[in-house]
């Protein structure tokens, strides 16, 4: 029977092949916005260490002056100043913890005819790799003892690697940065989180490569380099020495393995705020610990410009759909004569109602496969577009699969008030009329 | 026209009526609250930077080679202006830290008063020297500008305050908003005051984020060279129509004086490309829902044509009759006309309704303007003509029925 119904169906959609072609055309361009945003929204929206960002928390504190906090209302400051972080990162009350800012990192090759430049740098404690699962090439990181010894010692990235020292294994090997020497003791695997979470509050990108160099953060700092953000909250005495400044540049992330280390993790946190209000270095008590996923919510990290396209597309698809659905009513109740005719000759209601689905299906298949040209146009354009993430757009299997869920999809909730309508036709009149 | 029978003969079509009013209704609240957007975002990338636009070019000028002490980059820095002043097709140059839509840079909290802990307002900080007026071509509207003894220098990482400021007018208006600024001090997160000396009428911030629209013009001049090992911006200012010849020139003159650097060529640039650069998304933004506007009024103005096409067809036994009957070509034509009407004005009153529902929700999920009216209006015009001119080939067509049809039984 599907083959005689496929048969009617092309038959049907060839005698009006301009308003096939409408139907066609008005569906793919909706499944096509809608995937090229979906898949753009989903790329930025991810999740950027599956299997693990369950277990990362962010801990906020509040260096805001008294006036104006209102308890449980007063939203803690993104990063934090030098004293706090390094006092939550030495209590260890997590399982991992580390503490970190972004720099400008100059590095000076060693070869001649080769000009120095600017890479980014991240400056960060030993855990930094085992609390991010950080794959290393060669090597590995240093220890909380090269910390408290500012040691100069340097993890860098593979494509930093290739270009130092053509990708050999550079372990032991020195890398001028910022005019002093450090030694390299970990080259990384590629490792670019998308979005870049730990860069967000500290005044990075969000979207886009991975950082080039990681050095511990005193022997950063002693090597003169800042943080790519800074927010003093109150008068500076000496901007060279921003630890004992009042001024905020550092976040930092700890590993909670459970709920139980959650909560106690908090109660820890509170205490510490409260304790630091009583000693008097910070006005305010309020605390925050964001999971990665709610810190990525809060922040914002997804532009809400995408956002609305997003939101645009569907209400587009929708249009289409509404639109397709129109098209095919008009188009069945006009053949009621025919309907009567397969109804007289004792085709049942639900021949009637499945030969109009398979239209509709037929509709959609063909508006799912546009779609996805469409859609694979609308991400080359997303890719040639100056935004940072640009360059992530791309439709994997998994969207591809859903692009004909939503082809299928729309063309049979399309074609099911049609196709009922159809199923609906008295044969006795439409018999007589003729 | 008789109202009641197209009002019976919709009855009879109640769900394709139904259909085609949701359509327009859709179709309303996306295009009103589509060319809003795109309204909004051009009058974002048209607002002026007060600067002398047309003639201005930045050279993002990076130090290489040996590290330079803050004396060396100093002095640096003075031979390069002094290079690019010479030049035939220069007007005016001056070093600074940045430029305005830059997208983000340096800015401060201020405050009247030393111990003051709110802030009166943020600023933008521009560095530079006495030239810097004349190579923006900002326009002093009181006070003086900077004289030569007056320009320090500032190392990385330093923390000069200048004791002598010039300010924008929206920023005296800010911090003094009697009108007395000029003469009057300021703290910038310090304890030293800075003196304000001069007002210039309009100077833009770096940023031109939406965030950040309430602080767009509060800038100020300080009278400061940037002395940074990382490097600093040249603002150049061409003679009028020399722009091109003056970007040619200027690295060369600079080269001449110190091989010793890089232009960064994805920075700076003739200010036509920096305004280009800096309101890339936002064109993007209005060119998208430009584009999805007009898909959206085809595809619906198409979905009429096909759906009034077909009524045609179904009824031109009646068509016939009612001809036959004396009506007129122009009859059948009004009927259509009006019908089609009815179901567009049906479709645009619940479009309002949909689009001020969608216009509320972007005001409180994006932050965004409340709709004007006139973009309601404009929406509605737009619909109601579209739905007129799409049924007109149908009707022209059921208009030239023959009477006879009536007597057909097929």
């Amino acid at each position: 029977m599907f083959g005689y119904y496929l048969d009617l169906a092309l038959r049907s959609l060839k005698r009006n092949k301009a308003l096939t072609a409408l139907m066609v055309l008005a569906l793919a361009l909706g499944i096509g916005a809608t995937i090229t945003t979906l898949t753009t929204l989903r790329v930025l929206a991810g999740d950027p260490l599956p299997g693990r960002s369950a277990r990362l928390f962010y801990p906020q504190l509040d260096h805001g002056p008294r006036e104006g906090y209102v308890p449980g209302q007063s939203e803690p400051d993104m990063t934090m100043a030098y004293p706090d972080a390094m006092n939550l990162v030495h209590a260890r009350r997590a399982t991992r913890q580390a503490a970190m800012a972004l720099a400008q990192a100059k590095i000076v090759p060693q070869r001649a005819n080769e000009h120095p430049y600017f890479t980014n740098g991240v400056m960060t404690t030993a855990d930094f790799f085992a609390l991010f699962g950080v794959p290393f090439k060669y090597g590995g990181g240093w220890t909380a003892d090269d910390d408290e010894r500012r040691a100069p010692l340097a993890v860098i990235a593979e494509d930093l690697n290739d270009k130092l020292f053509d990708g050999a294994d550079s372990v032991g090997r020195t890398v001028r940065i910022n005019d002093r020497d450090f030694r390299v003791v970990g080259v990384l695997k590629h490792w670019a989180p998308q979005p870049r979470f730990y860069t967000q509050g500290l005044g990075g990108r969000s979207y886009g490569d991975g950082d080039a160099v990681f050095l511990p953060l005193q022997s950063a700092r002693a090597a003169r380099m800042g943080p790519q953000d800074l927010e003093c909250y109150s008068n500076l005495t000496d901007i060279n020495h921003i630890e004992t400044e009042p001024c905020e540049w550092l976040g930092v992330w700890v590993e909670l393995d459970d709920a139980a280390a959650v909560a106690s993790y908090k109660a820890f946190l509170d205490g510490y705020a409260r304790q630091q209000v009583a000693l008097g270095r910070l006005q305010r008590p309020s605390t925050a610990l964001r999971d990665m996923m709610a810190w990525l919510r809060h922040v914002q990290v997804v532009p809400d410009d995408v956002r609305m396209q997003t939101y645009l597309a569907f209400g587009f698809l929708l249009i289409c759909v509404v639109n397709t659905v129109g098209l095919l009513l008009a188009k069945c109740l006009r053949r009621s004569r025919e309907i009567g005719v397969r109804r007289a000759l004792g085709a049942t209601r639900r021949a009637i109602f499945g030969q109009f689905m398979v239209e509709a299906a037929i509709v959609g298949l063909a508006g799912g496969v546009l779609g996805l040209l469409l859609a694979e146009l609308g991400l080359w354009g997303v890719r040639h577009q100056p935004a940072e993430y640009a360059s992530l757009a791309r439709l994997d299997l998994g969207m591809f699969a859903l692009t004909f869920a939503v082809a299928f999809v729309s063309s049979l909730l399309a074609g099911l008030l049609p196709a009922w309508r159809a199923s609906l036709v008295a044969p006795a009149p439409q018999l007589k009329a003729a | 026209m008789q109202i009641k029978p197209i009002l019976a003969a919709l009855r009879r079509h109640k769900a394709g009526t139904v259909l085609i009013v949701l359509q327009i209704a859709l179709t309303l609240a996306i295009v009103c609250n589509a060319l809003f957007i795109i309204q909004q975002r051009l009058a974002h990338l048209s607002e002026p930077t007060g600067i002398d636009e047309a003639n201005l070019f930045v050279l993002s000028n990076q130090w290489a080679g040996e590290p330079m002490s803050k004396a060396q980059i100093d002095a640096q820095i003075r031979a390069d202006v002094a290079a690019l002043r010479q030049l035939p097709s220069v007007l005016d140059a001056a070093p600074s830290n940045a430029y305005p839509l830059r997208g983000g840079g340096w800015d401060t909290f201020i405050g009247l008063t030393p111990e003051q802990v709110q802030p009166t307002s943020d600023a933008a900080v521009y560095l530079g020297d006495e030239h810097l007026l004349d190579a923006l071509g900002v326009k002093l509207i009181a006070g003086r500008n900077f004289r030569a003894d007056e320009v320090g220098s500032v190392g990385l990482r330093e923390n000069v305050i200048p004791p002598v400021v010039i300010v924008t007018r929206e920023l005296a208006h800010r911090l003094y908003p009697d009108g007395s600024a000029l003469g009057k001090p300021l703290y910038a997160m310090s304890a030293t005051p800075s003196t304000i000396i001069g007002i210039v009428e309009r100077l833009q911030t770096q940023s031109v984020d939406a965030w950040q629209q309430a602080y767009a013009y509060q800038a100020m001049l300080w009278p400061l060279r940037g002395a940074w090992s990382s490097g600093l911006y040249y603002i150049v200012r061409a003679r009028p129509g020399q722009r091109d010849a003056a970007m040619r020139e200027a690295p060369k003159a600079l080269y001449a004086q110190n091989r010793q650097r890089i232009f960064d060529a994805g920075d700076g640039g003739s200010f036509a490309q920096i305004r280009a650069r800096a309101y890339e998304r936002d064109r993007g933004m209005a060119i998208l829902m430009g584009v999805i506007s007009a898909v959206l009024l085809a595809i619906t103005a198409a979905g009429i044509v096909g759906l009034t096409s077909f009524w045609v067809g179904q009824r031109r036994k009646q068509i016939g009759v009612r001809r036959a009957l004396g009506a007129r070509q122009r009859d059948i034509l009004g009927y259509f006309l009006t019908e089609n009407l009815l179901i567009t004005g049906g479709g645009v009153l619940l479009g309002l309704l949909l689009a001020v529902g969608m216009n509320l929700w972007l005001v409180v999920r994006f932050s965004m303007q409340p709709i004007s009216p006139a973009y309601l209006g404009i929406g509605v015009l737009l619909l109601l003509l579209l739905g007129q001119g799409a049924v007109l080939a149908p009707a022209l067509k059921a208009a030239r029925v023959p009477p006879v049809e009536a007597t057909r039984s097929v």
